[in-house]
Order: structure tokens, then sequence, then C-alpha cells
């Protein structure tokens, strides 16, 4: 084990705010997640009529007047709502704090599709002339835009920016929350990840040319990942944000701790821009393992990224058995069977559904897994019911992007 | 239309860019933006609703002419008249 670090120098989750197709906080999201709830319906996209798809359901006029939804973006009210909402959670008076040293940092896996498909759609009634472009169009398309639109609705005056990580996203903006901390270039981070990505024809297009698009008569079945009969992904919606805070900090005000992350590690396949790459996948678990101090006998649940498709999901399981032997001790599971791949917040939501064990020693199950592929052969997969287990000290969360970017934390649960 | 029916219209294209904004009691002699909170941004929503719906392109140099309901209607009413 490494040296104690001292409490500066420690980052320590202290509120959960976010909005998941089975959920709009963590204890509903944990309770679909422990029933075996899914969250995909049946959904109809522009020009391609009905998918399968993760749809978010919370009010966004809890925390946005009806002009500031017209004016700004989905990924913008998303990021409000899980932005508020896990402030309220960490029972933090923005009243009392330094706004100016509050940083907010979202990963996103692409932003800006949305809007401009919205404009062409708009322009092409007339004729394409762009007169009739919308003036709105670039403050909606920076990429800046859901962070920027939190530090708008909040009065925020610390950084904000988005982290365009694919679908790596949620985990890199916990990291880069955690590292600004460190660096004291910031008190309190919001930090996670957000997805609109299910108002983009262009991404559901995307994925069914790559042959990838996940489809089943039952949408709640759509999205299997590992199963043999798996045939892609569900594009959801969501938003997962953390509040990290350095535990002197948070010690200091007594906050509810969720767990602290002692590990983590990002690198990069460098071999295709689609296809993932299991020795990189192995070498970013291992970089994690390595930061936090811990043998992979000490992770209690892994967290897969799994998204579902043919060519992706063996690949994981090949780095995973590496990593941790063909007779693990750790428990693993998956969230996407649940919400669906949502994009950005995926990495940050699927740890926050994870968390809860730390309380309750139960394991999330993997849903619509009727027959493990062959190419999956992962042991101590927690198959459609829920494991209790003894020993709830660390979890790891793999999110994995496009153009290979690979992204692991490791939380521990939380003790001085 | 009549001056009456133009700013009827502008008052609804209004309502739609500030939905939350109570517009019942709008002076028709008073600036819009010094009565109902209404950005330059939600401002230009109003040329291209203007321009979309009834094909009336106001120059910059006229933006002025719709400070009020009551201006803007004497500055329109030429322009919308046939409609």
């Amino acid at each position: 084990m490494m040296a104690k670090r001292p409490n500066e120098a420690r980052i320590v989750i202290t509120g959960v705010g976010l909005t998941a197709p089975n959920g709009n906080n963590l204890a509903e999201f944990r309770k679909s997640l422990l029933a075996g709830k899914s969250g995909i319906q049946k959904f109809n996209i522009r020009y391609m009529g009905e998918v399968s798809a993760g749809i978010c359901h919370f009010d966004p006029l809890k925390y946005q007047k009806k002009k500031d939804l017209r004016r700004g973006t989905r990924a913008g009210s998303i990021a409000i709502y899980c932005a508020q909402e896990t402030i309220a959670d960490a029972k933090l008076d923005l009243t009392c704090l330094d706004k100016s040293k509050i940083g907010v940092y979202l990963g996103i896996t692409e932003h800006g599709t949305v809007e401009t498909e919205n404009e062409v759609y708009e322009i092409k009634q007339f004729d394409y002339n762009v007169k009739y472009w919308s003036h709105h169009h670039n403050p909606r398309v920076v990429a800046n835009n859901p962070a920027g639109e939190v530090t708008l609705n909040l009065g925020i005056t610390g950084p904000h920016y988005t982290l365009g990580a694919a679908c790596a996203g949620g985990n890199i903006g916990l990291i880069q929350g955690l590292q600004m901390l460190l660096l004291n270039e910031v008190d309190l981070a919001l930090s996670g990840g957000v997805s609109e990505s299910t108002g983009s024809f262009g991404i559901f297009a995307g994925f069914k040319s790559e042959g990838a698009l996940a489809s089943h008569e039952d949408p709640e079945k759509a999205c299997r990942p590992f199963d043999k009969d798996r045939n892609g992904v569900v594009v959801s919606e969501g938003g997962c944000i953390f509040v990290l805070e350095r535990l002197s900090d948070a010690l200091k005000r007594e906050a509810k701790i969720y767990s602290e992350i002692v590990g983590y590690a990002i690198n990069s396949d460098a071999t295709d821009f689609i296809f993932p790459s299991a020795e990189r996948q192995v070498e970013c678990m291992k970089l994690a393992l390595n930061k936090a101090g811990i043998s992979p006998e000490d992770i209690d649940i892994i967290n897969t990224h799994g998204t579902g498709t043919t060519e992706g999901d063996p690949v994981e399981c090949q780095a995973i058995r590496e990593v941790f032997g063909e007779h693990p001790h750790a428990y693993m599971n998956n969230t996407k069977s649940f919400i669906g791949h949502a994009m950005g917040a995926a990495g940050a939501l699927e740890l926050a559904g994870n968390l809860p064990s730390f309380e309750d020693y139960i394991v999330h199950p993997t849903i619509n897994l009727d027959h493990l592929d062959p190419e999956c052969p992962l042991n101590n997969l927690v198959i459609n019911e829920p494991k209790k287990i003894d020993k709830a000290d660390y979890i790891l969360n793999n999110s994995f992007g496009m153009l290979g970017i690979n992204s692991v934390v490791i939380v521990k649960k939380f003790e001085e | 239309m009549t001056k009456e029916q133009i700013k009827d219209t502008i008052l609804k294209i209004i309502a739609q860019i500030i939905p939350d904004e109570d517009l019942s009691n709008l002076k028709g002699d008073i600036p819009i933006r010094e009565q109902v909170d209404l950005d330059s941004m939600d401002f230009l929503d109003i040329i291209m609703e203007l321009r979309k719906r009834y094909g009336i392109e106001v120059p910059e140099d006229d933006y002025i002419h719709l400070a009020t309901l009551d201006s803007s209607a004497a500055y329109l009413e030429p322009r919308m008249r046939e409609l």
C-alpha cells in the first residue's frame, strides 16, 4: 500500500446529482438498478423513425425558466439539473462560498451536433437560405456550452469547460476535477459528464451504418452487453455531476462522504478509429491500480464499459481477464444494459450507480444477459439478479471511447 | 393588418420568446425592453420571426423603430397593411 496522503491531497465525492433514463436522482437510479428496471423506450427520430433510446424524464423547469430552455441546449439543461441536484445533495450553500473557486468540468462525447442538425432542418423549409439561420447557433454549439450554462445558472465565476473524450468523457470530467483540486486551482469541483445525443439522427444513423445500432422488438431488451444475441449500442441521453472536494475541506464542514477517488488513468490505443485495443485497456487498468497503490485482488466491484457491440465487448473481457485472472475476486456488472449508452455521461453515471454498494454491500446486476457469449467469458459477472457481497472497499470503473481513448477510475470506501 | 392587429402579432411573438413574462400590462408608448426582460438576442428573435412568418426584412438601422409597441405598429403598418 502507498503511504497515506495528507487530507489536503485526498479528493472525495461529497455530492451526486444525476438524471438517467431510469431515475432522476441516485436513490431512484439505484432502486431501478437493483430491481432490474430498464429505462429504454421506443423513440422517434427524424428521418429514421422508431428506434430504441434512453430518454431522461427530469423536470427541466425545476431549475430553469422557459426562456432559458428556448435559449440553451438540452445538454445545458441536463447539466444544470445535475449541478443543482449535486449541490443540494452535498448540502452546500453557494451564497456562503467563493464562487470564483468553483470549477465546472464536464465530459462530453460530442456537442453541437443536435443544434446544427436542427438548424439545417429549419432552413431547409426556406430553401437553405442562411439568413434564416439562428443567431443562437454559435452560443449553443460552442464546446463549453453545457458547462457554461451551469455557470450562468448558478453564478459560478471559476473555470468552466467541457472535456471531449468520446464515451470516456464522464470519467475524464471526474479526473479533471480531481487534478484541479490537487493543483489548488479550485476549492470545489462540479465534475462528471453529460449527453444529449438522442437529439441527433446522425448519431443513430452513424451507428446504424457501422452495423452497431441495437435493435429489438422490446426496447427494454435492446441493450445486451456480453449476451450472444447482442447487436449494438442503444443511444441514450443523461448526466451525472459529482461534488468533489479535498478531504480536509469535507471533514471541516462535516460533509457526507460517498467515497474517495484513489486511482485513475487515461491512455490511448493509437491503433484504430473505432476498434478498441485490449492491450491498452490492460495498461490503463494497471496504471490506475498502480496509482491507487493496490492489487487487482483488492478490487471488489468492476463496472464494465461493455456497450453491447459484437466487436467491443470481447475485447474488454479479454483485458479484464488479463488483469484480474480467470478467477477474480471482484464481481462485475454493466449499467448500459439498463440505460443504454449515455455517451459523455456514461462513465460518471455508471460510477454513481455503484457507489451505494459501499453501504449496502450489494452489486447491481447486468440485465438482458440470457446467453453469455462464449467470446465474453467473464467469471463473477453478476447476471440478472443483484449479488450480496461481504466486502466492498474498492470499485473500478472502466470507460472507453472512439479514437482509442481509455479511462479508468478507482474509488475507495471512505475511512479516515 | 391594422395597427392593432400588428401590435397583437408582435405581442404573440414576444410571448413566445419570453414565455415566463407577464405581458398583460405592457404599455404601448414605453420601450418594451424597459418593461420586460428582453435582451438583445431576444430582440433579434423578433426580427427573425417577422422574417420567417411574414417575409418582412427590418434593416439594422431601423431597429430603433421597434423600441415600443406603438412605434413598431407605426413602422410595420405600411409593410404589413396587405397581409
